[in-house]
Order: structure tokens, then sequence, then C-alpha cells
């Protein structure tokens, strides 16, 4: 998902206010930033919020990259619009890791310097403009899939981030389901890219929500904190009973000759992506690591002298008004 | 150097004539720049008539540890409430 793979911190609190902390998870109460918590919920939620806000950052360039070469105002408008609400997204994240005593700044140094994560389905590029439907449909897709149960989550300041981004999230999805439909029922060579765009969005898609449980031995701690909602294989599972139809409806192909209906299980039977790949990925080795890091690394770089010339000028306005008073 | 902005948070009046409400924070350099940033992070579909940000550092709040003795004297009042009293039908509404 947006967060991958966040490893639970162990936890070596007093165990009488663990179990009080527990009940009132179990009751439905909200944690919020003032209230004791175990040191383990904190810093769980610290990678888990960050690595989510960093992706929604890092999830711009791919199709910011688009931006200029929209086929048509319109649709240079709406994928600006998309653009910016992920920004948003990365906003609202921040300030709900920022309440758990990690600051700004340091959550996007560790960014920057790979201390932290971001989903790996930004590592892959957008090479024409179907994979900016493609992007918009699977991506936002997946994402909504695990956004959606998160509203719940434990943490008062998560979840209320969670609940403004799904309001959001679905035009997101729409718009790009828009540009694959027009892509889909277009020329025979339009059709091609969104089959193509499909093609390789396919298993990185898959990818976004993580190993296997089988296999995911952190999982248990953050159920039972609601800060995890559902099972890796549950939610792969849901997103490709929903997914598959809409492949259909839009004439293309999903890439997996092993798709195929189960009745008895009431969902499909798929091929399950290569983790090879997407371990690679996550150790800095897919297509677009280093660019992606690279044009965040610059951005922040670069704008070093706004950030510091803006709180000067704040700064001088300031001891101005004191001076007048 | 470490000169992050602070941090401001943002409270907005929609258009049906509710009280401002708290809808999130975000970090600027001024009061202005903070209200310019308001606008493109809280009100990018017409969420709001009026944003008020106040810089975080300035909001005292009550404590969780207090939730007892602040909240509890209320608790016992049930008289406070309308529906502690029954008037009779024949009285019409009321
Ligand atoms: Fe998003
Ligand atoms: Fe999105």
């Amino acid at each position: 998902m947006y967060a991958q793979m966040i490893k639970s911190e162990a936890t070596q609190d007093d165990p009488e206010r663990l179990a009080a902390f527990q009940a009132r998870i179990d009751a439905g109460e909200k944690i919020e930033p003032k209230d004791w918590m175990p040191e383990g919920y904190r810093k769980t939620l610290i990678r888990q919020i960050g690595q989510h806000a960093h992706s929604e950052i890092v999830g711009q360039l791919p199709e910011g990259n688009w931006i200029t070469r929209a086929p048509t105002l319109e649709r240079k408008a709406i994928l600006l619009a998309k653009v910016q609400d992920e920004a948003g997204h990365g906003l609202y994240l921040y300030c709900a890791a920022e309440t758990l005593g990690v600051t700004r700044d340091e959550l996007t140094e560790m960014l920057l310097d790979g201390r932290m994560k971001y989903s790996s389905i930004f590592n892959y590029p957008t090479l024409t403009w179907a994979d900016m439907g493609a992007v918009g449909w699977l991506v936002d897709g997946a994402a909504i899939m695990n956004q959606v149960p998160l509203q719940r989550t434990s943490y008062g300041p998560y979840s209320r981030s969670m609940i403004r981004i799904c309001k959001e999230e679905s035009f997101h999805q729409r718009q790009g389901y828009d540009i694959m439909m027009k892509m889909a029922k277009g020329t025979d060579a339009q059709k091609r890219m969104a089959q193509d765009a499909l093609n390789r969005m396919w298993f990185p898609s898959l990818m976004m929500f993580g190993p296997s449980d089988a296999e995911s031995v952190h999982s248990e701690q953050s159920m039972s904190w609601k800060i995890k909602m559902n099972g890796n294989d549950e939610l792969r599972q849901k997103f490709v009973d929903q997914t598959v139809p809409q492949a259909e409806y839009l004439g293309l192909t999903v890439p997996d000759p092993d798709l195929k209906w189960n009745d008895e299980k009431g969902g499909y039977d798929f091929t399950g992506p290569n983790w090879d790949e997407f371990f690679d990925v996550l150790r800095g080795n897919g297509p677009c690591n280093k660019e992606r890091l690279a044009a965040r690394n610059k951005a922040w770089n670069d704008g070093a002298w706004v950030r510091d010339g803006l709180m000067a000028h704040a700064e001088k306005k300031r001891a101005a008004r004191m001076a007048a008073e | 150097m470490k000169n992050e902005w602070p941090l401001w948070e943002v409270f907005i009046r929609g258009q049906h004539g509710m009280s401002h409400r708290h809808v999130g924070s975000l970090h600027a350099a001024d009061e202005e720049s903070a209200i310019k940033n308001a606008r493109d992070v809280y009100t990018r579909r017409n969420e709001g008539v009026s944003i008020w940000v106040v810089a975080a550092r300035h909001i005292a709040a009550s404590s969780p540890s207090e939730k007892g003795p602040l909240y509890e004297p209320s608790e016992s009042k049930v008289y406070r409430h309308p529906t502690f009293f029954d008037i009779p039908d024949e009285v019409g509404a009321m």
C-alpha cells in the first residue's frame, strides 16, 4: 500500500497501562496526541503515516511528468487538480505525523536521505499518456481499498486526515478510468497504448498491498492497535475482484493467463506479483528510484532560499510592528 | 541551520452560517502566507467562505488527565436536557 512493510515497534511499557490502552482501542475510542500511548504505538505510527505522506508527495512526480503534454486543455486542468490534491494529501498526513513528536524537517530529511521509504509503485515510469489513465484507475484504486478502512483507525489525527483524503480520492480514480475509456474506445493505436499501460501497471499495482500476510510478522500488533485494518492478501483479492470486470468493460486483457473466476471462493484466482522484483525496488533498484529521490532532493535544495527568505521577511515585519507599538 | 516555518491551526467557516471549524494545520512563515496556504490546502472544493489561522503555539488545550474533574460534574445534571420533563400531550407542542 502507500505504507508497505511497516515494522511494528516493540513496546516496553507497564503491562497495566498497556492493558488500559488496549481496552480504550477495543472500545472504539480515538487516541489523541496528548493521551498516553505506548512507545511502540507512537513510533510505528510515525513510520507508517510518514511513509504514507512521502508516497503522496513522491507520487506527484510520475503524473506531474505529463501535465505539460496532456492532450487537451481540459485534461491538463484535471490532471493538475489531481496532482494538487496529492500535494494536499501529503500535507494532511505530515501534520498528523507531527502530532506524534517528529518535526516536518526531520520527516523530509529522512525521506531525502533514504531512511524512510515511499510506496514501491512510484518507482515505475509513466511512459505514455495512457499511463495517466492506468495510474488513476489502478494506483488510486488500490490506494482507496486501503484508505477507506483506515478512516476508522484508532489514532484521531490519522483518522481525520484519512477522512479528508477519501473524500477526494474517488475523483482521482474516475478521471483515470475516464482516460482509459477514451483510449480503449479510440483508434487501434490508442487501444494498444491502453493495453500496454495495463500490462505494465498491473503487477506493480498488486505489489502495493505488500507481501502475503503469511510472511508479514508485524501485522498482528498493528492490527490489534487498529493501525492496520485488513490483511494484505484480503485487500489484494478485493482489488482484483473489483478491477477485472472494469478491465473487461474496457475490452482490455489483464496480463495474467492464469486469471480465472473461482465459484467456490466467490473471487478470482490470480498470479501474484514477482516478490523478488518488489524487494529489489524497495532496496532502491527500481527503474526510477534514483530519479525520484534526486527530484525531491533538488526541489528541497533549490527551495532553501525561498524558505529562509520568507522567514527573514516575516521576522523583519514582526520587528517593525513591535517598534511601531 | 534549523529554520522551520511555524505551525498554524486552520479554521474554516462553511457556506451555511455554521461556526468556524478546525480543519487541520499547516506550516507558513507568517499569517498572510498561512491564509494563502490554507486557501490552497483546505478549500479546493468550496469548503469555506472564511478562514482563520492561529499560530499553534497560542492554542491552550485541556489535558486528557483532567477529563474526570472537568466533565463529570455535568453527567449528573440530567435536568439540563428537555426530555427530563414530561409535558402532557394535551398541552400541545413545547
Ligand atoms: Fe492521495
Ligand atoms: Fe489520489
